[in-house]
């Protein structure tokens, strides 16, 4: 009996397919901002907030992610709750884009904010390269995985075919 | 060294009583509307939008007169708290107690008609528009802390209470543009508000920095980076409270019909 009802609250998922990866997506970015801010600025005080190599493109793009990672994390979780209550949640689609966002996220803040803008670095003090090359692997890995779990959910639309379900829902029957 | 200095004793009280005053004044009104209405339609005007009002008044009434106020004469952390009560809670708070909605029902139909009118008028409707009310406030900031405006504004009084009262409204007509709480004749979408405040959140984050690196004229430089800070981190607190009214209200506005998810989820 729950397991039917179950099945039934998110039969809405397939029309709302890319709107649960960008769910994620922004999730994801939001939330490895968040940590970024939280651990490596409050935390563990290893990024400062301002660093004297700090160009001027660099302040404008943190200005520009600093408001949009707080935007994104309260925006998607909106968004979300609106999944919900379309039963259109899709957990595999929006825990892929959670892994794509954040690692996408953190690919551009260890490449192009930390390296090219110069708006700080992950260390003071310390041989700054195994902390860069783990920082950027750790940020491809994510985006893989997320990948990978966007076609594994691939599967999930076949079989629900493959069942006869109506797959686009009523507006195209 | 510090070069920025304060006022006579004597003017600085005037502009204080002059600045207090408009907002002691719309406290009274406020008061008395609700008495107003009350009698008029026997029913309770919401408990929660009076407290809004009063803690927004009071707000503005510590960044203007008083200790506080006094000290941001010669501190610039202060000052930059007195920014944050006076440009942006202050503002939210106001706009939540819905003072338009308030005068509308209090006034005899003939008279709130005129105000409708007003508000309903091109200057406002341009004036209410995201994008400009962006541009004034977060322009203006920068007007403020990157040229000598800043030390202008403690030499000279008159300057001290355009700026102040500038600040206010400013951070109040900006309030109003992005979340539509009180009465909004002139409506925009949401993705365009979502965009302006986006926009907003950045040149106050980048501005912030800015300060911190590059202190304002008179300004010495262990008190500009935590003013710089204060600003970063206190005008995060305020703003995530105005992207979550923004969102809420998305949300609530996109709630499928109750009928249709009825008949989609019987049609399967």
């Amino acid at each position: 009996m729950v397991k039917d009802n179950q099945k039934f609250t998110n039969q809405h998922r397939f029309n709302y397919e890319r709107r649960n990866v960008w769910t994620g997506v922004l999730f994801g970015l939001g939330v490895v901002a968040f940590i970024d801010e939280t651990v490596f600025h409050q935390l563990l005080h290893w990024h400062h907030f301002y660093d004297k190599s700090t160009t001027d493109i660099g302040l404008v793009s943190d200005g520009l992610f600093h408001a949009f990672s707080w935007f994104a994390t309260i925006g998607s979780s909106f968004m979300l709750a609106d999944l919900h209550r379309r039963h259109a949640f899709w957990f595999k689609k929006w825990l892929g884009g959670i892994f794509i966002g954040g690692g996408a996220f953190q690919l551009y803040d260890g490449t192009i904010q930390h390296k090219v803008m110069n708006l700080h670095q992950i260390r003071y003090g310390v041989d700054i390269l195994p902390y860069d090359a783990i920082w950027n692997v750790l940020a491809l890995a994510m985006i893989i995985v997320g990948f990978i779990l966007l076609r594994g959910s691939k599967g999930e639309e076949r079989d629900t075919e493959k069942r006869g379900l109506n797959v686009h829902g009523p507006s195209a029957s | 060294m510090y070069m920025v200095h304060p006022h006579h004793d004597g003017n600085e009280l005037i502009g204080q009583i002059l600045l207090t005053l408009p907002f002691v004044l719309a406290l009274f009104l406020y008061v008395y509307a609700v008495i107003l209405t009350q009698r008029r339609y026997q029913k309770q005007w919401p408990i929660y939008r009076i407290v809004f009002w009063f803690t927004g008044i009071i707000c503005t009434a510590v960044s203007v007169i008083g200790p506080l106020a006094q000290l941001a004469v010669v501190d610039f952390r202060a000052h930059m708290v007195t920014h944050l009560l006076l440009g942006m809670l202050a503002p939210l708070l106001l706009v939540l107690a819905t003072p338009m909605t308030l005068i509308l029902r209090t006034l005899p139909v003939s008279k709130a008609r005129m105000v409708t009118r007003i508000l309903k008028s091109r200057p406002l409707r341009i004036l209410s528009n995201p994008l400009v009310a962006a541009l004034l406030n977060v322009g203006g900031l920068w007007l403020l802390y990157t040229t000598d405006l800043y030390m202008l504004m403690h030499q000279n009084l008159a300057v001290h209470i355009l700026v102040h009262m500038h600040v206010f409204l400013i951070g109040y007509l900006f309030t109003i543009s992005i979340i539509y709480i009180d009465l909004t004749p002139h409506r925009t979408s949401f993705i365009f508000r979502s965009v302006v405040l986006l926009m907003a959140l950045a040149g106050h984050a980048i501005l912030s920095k800015y300060i911190y690196a590059n202190p304002p004229a008179g300004i010495i430089k262990s008190q500009a980076e935590i003013g710089g800070m204060l600003m970063y981190y206190g005008g995060d607190a305020i703003e995530i409270l105005l992207i979550v009214i923004l969102c809420y209200q998305w949300f609530k506005s996109t709630k499928p019909r109750e009928g249709l998810l009825q008949k989609q989820i019987i049609s399967q």
